[in-house]
């Protein structure tokens, strides 16, 4: 197989309320570095294992939440072959230049029916630390905090997931890897880009375009363990974990950034490939399907959102 | 000296808050202690970081001082007539208050039975 069209999640805009606590805790704890902060004073991270410009961008607000997620395609043709499929499909699409963000090409952006703002975009820069490309070490720069690899994908809550579905599988060519059938209906997707488990999710949920969680990932259930040391030690706010996912397999804690946003570190989870059969989950198991070992939801994963 | 101060639960019970202590933290530390005894259900936790509005609740009397709280769920009309996120205070006296919001299992059971409009 090889990868085409939308390769990945490549970066979101996050809302924050105070800039220099979030900047702290995505930087100290969570492991990111300080790429470079706009003249609008957005600030743009990154992990030191990703070689692209950066994948987090912070926007002081006065409310917390998800402005945008923007997912990198392998060619700029692709960026005009999806506009033409998007528009088909009756969505209006606009064009943010190139450079609107440091190391950003030009990107195509449009609102899809949760509520929620999708970007494409085909050329980034490269910035430091990334990982060296002839005879690397395992890092070039001595891992810190929770030792955050990348940023690994987010799950966003909002109405019409059905047609986030279709739309996410006919136009941007995703799959479908799980879902979670209530018996009034589709509650949550599990959707693929590439050979993860997920790349985004969604929930459905009554208000539009908020954020459960932006998660990144770690190397193993040791580094989990040892982020909830940290989170203890530096006093963030935990919701749930370190426990397991039954979707994904993947092994993980939720907690919150200084601004009530939730943030998931995330390892495991099965390799998925674009032929594999859909896993469907029923009203009976969505517990054990939420978190393995508690085997039922906490009150917090339905209506905690950003 | 250490100085802590009382949180009254309307209709709720007492909690013992400590100076620099986030005051929905010290009402989670006292419902495990079981005393919060008349709260009729659980504490209406989320991020305990000012984001997700959760924990909203009306402050009747007392001093306090605060974080940023979002918008997106006490404006400055709100914040004026003492609405907050109980996350984001901080007690400068003894305080009173109230949790009069639409509580989270209601959201909850809404989030999974809506449905979606048309």
């Amino acid at each position: 197989m090889a990868l085409i069209g939308v390769l990945r999640p490549g970066f979101v805009q996050m809302r924050v309320l105070d800039m220099p606590t979030a900047v702290e805790h995505y930087t100290n704890r969570i492991g990111l570095h300080h790429v470079t902060e706009g003249k609008d004073g957005r600030v743009y991270l990154k992990a030191a294992d990703e070689f692209d410009h950066h994948s987090i961008v912070l926007r002081r607000a006065e409310s917390s939440g998800l402005d945008l997620v923007s997912f990198k395609v392998r060619e700029d043709a692709d960026l005009n072959s999806f506009e033409k499929r998007i528009v088909e499909y009756g969505y209006p699409v606009d064009h943010v230049a190139a450079g609107e963000q440091p190391g950003i090409g030009r990107r195509i952006g449009f609102t899809i029916a949760s509520g929620h703002r999708i970007e494409l975009y085909a050329h980034a820069e490269q910035s430091e630390p990334k990982p060296r490309t002839h005879n690397p070490h395992i890092w070039e720069i001595e891992p810190h905090g929770m030792q955050a690899r990348r940023f690994d994908h987010s799950l966003l809550y909002g109405p019409k997931i059905d047609e986030n579905l279709d739309f996410f599988c006919k136009v941007l060519d995703f799959e479908c890897a799980e879902r979670v059938d209530m018996p009034d209906g589709l509650l949550a997707i599990w959707l693929s880009c590439g050979m993860k488990a997920h790349d985004i999710a969604f929930v459905k949920h009554p208000e539009p375009g908020k954020l459960h969680h932006v998660s990144f990932e770690l190397e193993n259930w040791g580094a989990i363990g040892h982020a909830a040391d940290i989170m203890t030690h530096y006093d963030i706010s935990i919701d749930l974990g370190p426990t397991r996912h039954g979707i994904t397999r993947g092994q993980t804690i939720y907690f919150f950034d200084p601004s009530g946003n939730r943030n998931e570190v995330f390892a495991g989870g099965y390799t998925y490939y674009p032929d594999n059969p859909t896993r469907t989950w029923d009203e009976t198991q969505i517990g054990k399907g939420i978190f393995y070992y508690e085997r039922v939801m906490n009150e917090a994963f339905l209506s905690v959102v950003t | 000296m250490t100085v802590i101060f009382t949180i009254k639960v309307e209709g709720a019970g007492e909690a013992v808050c400590y100076e620099g202590e986030r005051v929905l933290v010290a009402l989670e530390r006292a419902q495990g202690f079981g005393r919060l005894k008349g709260l009729f259900r659980k504490l209406p936790v989320g991020c305990r970081r000012g984001g997700c509005g959760v924990c909203r609740a009306r402050v009747i009397s007392g001093e306090y001082r605060h974080d940023p709280m979002s918008r997106a769920h006490v404006s400055e009309a709100d914040e004026a007539a003492g609405l907050v996120l109980s996350c984001a205070i901080y007690p400068l006296s003894d305080l009173s208050l109230r949790f009069d919001i639409p509580q989270l299992k209601e959201a909850a059971y809404h989030a999974v039975t809506a449905t979606p409009e048309e």
